[in-house]
C-alpha cells in the first residue's frame, strides 16, 4: 500500500516538472505563431533551453553528488566542438535529422568520457579537489582548442598545433577547425523544439536517476560517506556515475549551443570560468539539489538581464552578492535563528495560539 | 645554455610570486579548512592600491606598498568576518560557493571602480639589472627583489610560527579547533590573524607581480591566484615549505613550457601537471595524510 | 566454530599503541559485549573490524574467511554491518530510503532500467519497498517511512541506524553505544529490540556500551578493554565482579 504512494510521489513530482516545461513550450510557441514575441525574445528561446540543461546537469553534481564543479563550461565546450566537428564533416553527406541526432550522441558521449577521465583521479580524493581540477580542465580544453587546427583534403584529415598552413593540405583542402577562429559553418540544426525536447530528456534522466537505486547511493554518499561505505556502497563507482552523467548532459547543452551559431569559438566568455560560475549561480538560486528550481532560476536569470538592460553593468556584482547572501542565509547560525523566529509556520502558529488564549 | 639559464631564473622569479600567494592559500586552508577562492582577487586589490598611491597620490613606492599591505590586511579580515565566519559550521560546499561569490564581488567592484581598461603599472623596483657572463644573461631588478623577498618571507614566517605564541596558536587551531579553544587559544583571533597575514602577503605578491608584468585590470589576480592554488596543492596543501617548493616548481615548469613547447599551451601544461600530481600523490609533494575521525 | 575470530589484533597511531594484542571469539547467535573505560580503544576495534582502519598486525576471520585488511565495502558484503557512536544517517533521505540504501547490494537493476523506468525497475523497487517496510515495522518506524531521517527524534534515529545495518543482511551486527543519550525507558525498550533482533533474525551481535544495566541485562559474554589491551573476558556476571575490572572502571 505504502510503497505505491512512495512511487507515485516521486513520479508525480517528475511529471509536474516536465509538465511545466511542456506548458511553457506550448505557450511560447503560440506566442511565436501569433507574432507576439520580439526578435530579441525569439533569439533567447534556444539559449533558455541550453542554460536550463546546463543548470540541471550541474545541479546533479552540486546538489545530488555534493561536489563542486567549476569547469562545467569545459564539458559544454567538449560537447560543442566534437559535435560541431562531426556535423561539419557530414554537412553534405547526411540528412539533417539523423546527422543532428548523431551529433547529440557524439557530443554527449565525448563530454561524458572527459568527465570520466577527470573523475577517475579526482573523485577518489576527499576534499575540495574536484572544484579546482574541473576549473583547470575548463582552461586546458579552451587552450587546446585555440591552438588546434584540423583540415581535410582528398588524402584525409590533417592536424596541426601550430597554424593552418603547417597542415600541408592539398590546395582544395578545407580547414575544419581553425585554431582560435574555431569552427565556421556548423549547420544550424538547433531550434526551440529540439531544445525543449532535450531539456525534457535531461530532466527525465536526472530526476529518474535520483529516484532510483543508483541515485539513492549517490545521495547516501553525499549525506555520509563513511556510513555509505559501511553498508557496502562503492563510493568511487557512484561518484563517477553521477559526475559523468552530469558532464554528458552539459555536453548536450554544448551541442545545442554549437548548432545555434554559425561561428563557434572557444572564448573566455562562452566556455570560460565566468560561464561556469554563471551556471552555478542559477543552481544556487534555484536551490542546491532542487532540480525544478534550477530550471525556473535559469529561465528567470536569462530573461531578467535582457529585460532590464540598464542593470547589465551591475549584473555580475548582483550575482556575487546573491551567492554570498544565499549561503549565509541558509547556513549561518544567526540566520537560522532568525528564520525560525519569523518563519511563516511559526507566525501562523503564534496567531492561533493567541486566538485560543 | 645561457638562454636556458635566463628562462630558469625567470621561472624561479615567477615561482616566487606563486609561492608568496600560495602561502595565503595554504595557511587559510590549514586553519579554516577552506579554499579561499577570493585570495587571488585580494592580489588585484593590492595592486590597484599601490597603483593609485603612486599615480594619483604621488606617494613614493615604499609607502605605496605599505598602503597596499594595510588595505589588503583590513580587507582580508573583513572578508573573513562578514562572509566566512557565519559559515564555520556549514558544509564545505557552502563555504566554497561563498568564497567564489566574494571573488566575483571583488572583481566586479573593481570593474565598476576602475573600469575594464588595462592600466600600465610602474614598477616599484629601481634596482639596476645584474649582468652575468659576457652580457648574455641579465637578471632584472624585479627578478632579484622577487626572489629575495620570497626567501625572506619564508624564513620570517617559519620563525614566526615556530617561535611565537601566536604562531603556536595557529598550529594548535589547525590541528584541532575545539581542543585549542579548550586550552584557552583565541580561535577567532587566530583565524583573523591568519587571514590578515595571508592578505598582507597577497598585497606584496600583487605589487611584485605587477612590477614584473606591468599590466593591471580587474582580472589580474584571478589566473595567478588559481595557479598559486595549484602550487599549494602541488607542494601539499597545509604545508608552508610545500607552498614554497610547489610555487617555485610551478613557475619553472610554466616558464620552461612557454620557452620550449608552446606559449599558448603553457597554462594547459601547468594544469595537466596538477592532475598528474593528484593522480600519483594526492597529498602533494610535502603534504601529510589526513585521516578522518570515525 | 566461532563466527568471528580475532587473533593478536593491533594498530598504532603515531607513537600511540591504540589497540594491542586484541583477541575475541564470538559464536553464532551470541549477544556479546565489549566494554571498557573511555579511550580504551573500543571504537578503534570496531573500526578495525569494519576496515575503516587497516590493522598493523593480527588476523580477523569471519565465518572461516580471512577479512584482515579488506575494504569496508567488502567486509560489509562478507557479512559485518555496524552502527556508529555519533549517529551517521543519510540525513536528507527519507527513513524508507535510508533502509533502501542498506538493501543496495541485495537488490539490483541496471542504471539504464532506473533512468528509463524499464520493467526491472518497477519489479525490484517493489520488492525493496516491501523488504524495507518489513524492517521498519520491526523497529516501529513504519509510520515515519516518509519522514526525513534528520527529523526523527534521537531514539528513533538510533533505531533507524540499526534497521539500516540489518538491511545489508549481515552475519554479525556491531552496535557502537546503542543506548547513548537514551533515557531509562528508552534503554529498556532498546534492550527488548536488541533481543528481538537476535531471535528474529538469528543474529550475532557485538555491542559497545557504557550503560551497565543494559550490558548486564542482555550480554551473555563480555570482553573488557583497558588501554588498548584485553583486561578480562568471560561470562557477564563473572567479568563484572572481577576486582581488576572494577578497579579499571572506578579507578583508585
Amino acid at each position: 500500500m505504502k510503497k505505491q504512494i512512495n512511487l507515485t510521489k516521486a513520479t508525480k513530482s517528475t511529471l509536474i516538472t516536465v509538465g511545466m516545461v511542456v506548458v511553457a513550450y506550448v505557450i511560447l510557441q503560440i506566442l511565436v505563431g501569433a507574432g507576439a514575441l520580439s526578435s530579441l525574445m525569439k533569439g533567447l528561446l534556444v539559449p533558455l533551453c541550453i542554460y536550463a540543461i546546463m543548470a540541471v546537469s550541474l545541479n546533479l553534481t552540486v546538489g545530488i553528488l555534493g561536489e563542486l564543479s567549476l569547469g562545467h563550461a569545459g564539458f559544454m565546450c567538449v560537447g560543442a566542438f566534437t559535435s560541431a566537428f562531426f556535423s561539419l564533416c557530414f554537412k553534405e553527406t547526411m540528412a539533417a535529422g539523423p546527422r543532428f541526432l548523431l551529433a547529440i550522441i557524439i557530443g554527449g558521449a565525448a563530454a561524458a568520457l572527459s568527465g570520466l577521465l577527470i573523475g577517475i583521479p579526482v573523485l577518489r580524493l576527499k576534499g575540495d579537489y574536484l572544484a579546482i581540477v574541473t576549473l583547470a580542465f575548463g582552461e586546458i580544453i579552451k587552450n587546446i582548442i585555440n591552438v588546434l587546427y584540423v583540415g581535410r583534403d582528398e588524402a584525409g584529415f590533417h592536424f596541426s598545433m601550430k597554424d593552418a598552413f603547417s597542415m600541408n593540405m592539398a590546395s582544395d583542402g578545407q580547414v575544419l577547425i581553425n585554431g582560435a577562429q574555431g569552427i565556421t559553418g556548423t549547420p544550424n540544426d538547433s531550434n526551440f523544439t529540439i531544445g525543449a525536447i532535450l531539456l525534457v530528456l535531461t530532466l527525465i534522466i536526472v530526476l529518474n536517476l535520483i529516484h532510483s537505486r543508483p541515485g539513492r547511493a549517490i545521495m547516501a554518499i553525499r549525506d555520509n560517506r563513511i556510513a555509505a561505505e559501511s553498508v557496502g556502497i562503492n563510493i568511487t563507482q557512484f561518484k563517477l556515475l553521477a559526475f559523468s552523467i552530469s558532464a554528458g548532459l552539459a555536453g548536450i547543452g554544448g551541442v545545442l549551443y554549437a548548432h545555434n551559431l554559425s561561428i563557434l569559438q572557444a572564448q573566455p566568455k562562452n566556455f570560460g570560468y565566468n560561464m561556469s560560475i554563471m551556471i552555478l549561480v542559477y543552481v544556487v538560486l534555484g536551490g542546491i539539489g532542487n532540480i525544478r528550481g534550477s530550471v525556473i532560476a535559469s529561465v528567470i536569470l536569462v530573461l531578467l538581464p535582457e529585460l532590464m538592460r540598464q542593470l547589465n553593468d551591475y549584473r555580475m556584482l548582483i550575482y556575487s552578492v546573491v551567492l554570498i547572501g544565499m549561503m549565509i542565509f541558509n547556513w549561518s547560525p544567526k540566520a537560522k535563528e532568525f528564520r525560525e523566529k519569523y518563519s511563516f509556520k511559526r507566525l501562523i502558529a503564534k496567531k492561533t495560539e493567541k486566538e485560543e488564549a | 645554455m645561457s638562454s636556458f639559464f635566463s628562462y630558469l631564473i625567470n621561472g624561479i622569479s615567477l615561482g616566487s610570486i606563486y609561492a608568496i600567494i600560495a602561502l595565503g592559500y595554504t595557511m587559510v586552508y590549514g586553519i579554516a579548512k577552506m579554499l579561499n577562492f577570493a585570495h587571488g582577487d585580494v592580489i588585484m586589490v593590492g595592486s590597484y592600491m599601490a597603483f593609485l598611491a603612486m599615480g594619483s597620490l604621488g606617494l613614493p613606492p615604499v609607502l605605496a606598498v605599505l598602503l597596499a599591505v594595510v588595505v589588503c590586511t583590513i580587507l582580508g579580515i573583513t572578508i573573513e568576518k562578514i562572509a566566512y565566519k557565519p559559515l564555520r559550521k556549514a558544509p564545505s560546499l557552502a563555504v566554497l560557493i561563498t568564497a567564489i561569490g566574494v571573488s566575483y564581488f571583488l572583481q566586479n567592484v573593481a570593474l565598476l571602480a576602475f573600469s575594464a581598461n588595462t592600466k600600465m603599472f610602474t614598477s616599484v623596483i629601481k634596482l639596476p639589472p645584474i649582468v652575468l657572463g659576457d652580457g648574455s644573461i641579465t637578471i632584472s631588478g624585479e627578478t632579484q627583489v622577487t626572489i629575495v623577498a620570497c626567501v625572506i618571507i619564508m624564513i620570517v614566517l617559519t620563525t614566526f610560527i615556530k617561535k611565537t605564541k601566536a604562531g603556536q596558536a595557529m598550529l594548535a587551531v589547525s590541528e584541532d579547533k575545539g581542543a585549542a579553544e579548550l586550552m584557552g587559544v583565541n580561535v577567532n583571533g587566530t583565524i583573523s590573524l591568519t587571514f590578515a597575514i595571508g592578505s598582507a602577503l597577497a598585497a606584496i605578491a600583487g605589487v611584485l607581480l605587477c612590477s614584473a608584468y606591468p599590466t593591471l585590470n580587474p582580472y589580474t589576480g584571478s589566473m595567478p591566484g588559481i595557479k598559486a592554488f595549484v602550487a599549494a596543492v602541488f607542494g601539499g596543501i597545509g604545508s608552508i615549505p610545500g607552498a614554497f617548493v610547489g610555487g617555485i616548481l610551478l613557475g619553472v615548469i610554466e616558464n620552461m613550457s612557454k620557452a620550449y613547447i608552446s606559449s599558448q599551451l603553457s597554462d594547459a601544461i601547468v594544469f595537466t601537471v596538477l592532475i598528474i600530481v593528484l593522480l600519483v600523490k594526492p597529498t602533494g609533494i610535502l603534504g601529510k595524510k589526513i585521516s578522518e575521525k570515525v | 566454530m566461532a563466527l568471528l575470530e580475532v587473533r593478536n589484533l593491533g594498530i598504532s597511531f603515531g607513537g600511540l599503541r591504540a589497540v594491542d594484542g586484541f583477541e575475541i571469539e564470538i559464536k553464532k547467535g551470541q549477544l556479546y559485549g565489549l566494554i571498557g573505560p573511555n579511550g580504551a580503544g573500543k571504537t578503534t576495534v570496531f573500526n578495525l573490524l569494519t576496515g575503516v582502519y587497516k590493522p598493523d598486525d593480527g588476523k580477523i576471520e569471519l565465518d572461516g574467511k580471512n577479512i584482515t585488511g579488506a575494504r569496508t565495502i567488502d567486509i560489509n558484503k562478507a557479512g559485518i554491518a555496524r552502527t556508529f557512536q555519533n549517529i551517521r544517517l543519510f540525513k536528507d533521505l527519507s527513513v524508507l530510503d535510508n533502509v533502501k540504501v542498506g538493501l543496495h547490494n541485495l537488490y539490483s537493476y541496471s542504471t539504464l532500467s532506473g533512468i528509463f523506468r524499464l520493467p526491472a525497475y518497477f519489479k525490484v523497487e517493489k520488492e525493496m519497498n516491501e523488504k524495507a517496510m518489513e524492517l521498519l515495522k520491526v523497529f516501529d518506524l513504519d509510520k515515519e517511512a516518509e519522514v526525513l531521517a534528520s527529523n526523527l527524534p534521537y531514539g528513533k534515529q538510533r533505531k533507524l541506524e540499526i534497521a539500516r545495518a540489518l538491511a545489508t543482511n549481515p552475519k554479525l551486527l556491531l552496535l557502537d553505544e546503542p543506548a547513548a543519550g537514551m533515557n531509562p525507558n528508552e534503554t529498556i525498550e532498546l534492550m527488548d529490540t536488541i533481543r528481538f533482533v537476535r531471535d528474529q533474525f538469528d543474529m550475532t551481535i557485538l555491542l559497545i556500551e557504557h550503560d551497565m544495566k543494559l550490558v548486564s541485562g542482555i550480554c551473555e559474554e563480555l570482553t573488557v578493554l583497558n588501554f588498548g589491551q584485553v583486561l578480562a573476558k568471560g561470562k557477564t556476571a563473572e567479568v563484572l565482579n572481577d576486582p581488576q575490572v572494577i578497579k579499571a572502571y572506578l579507578g583508585e
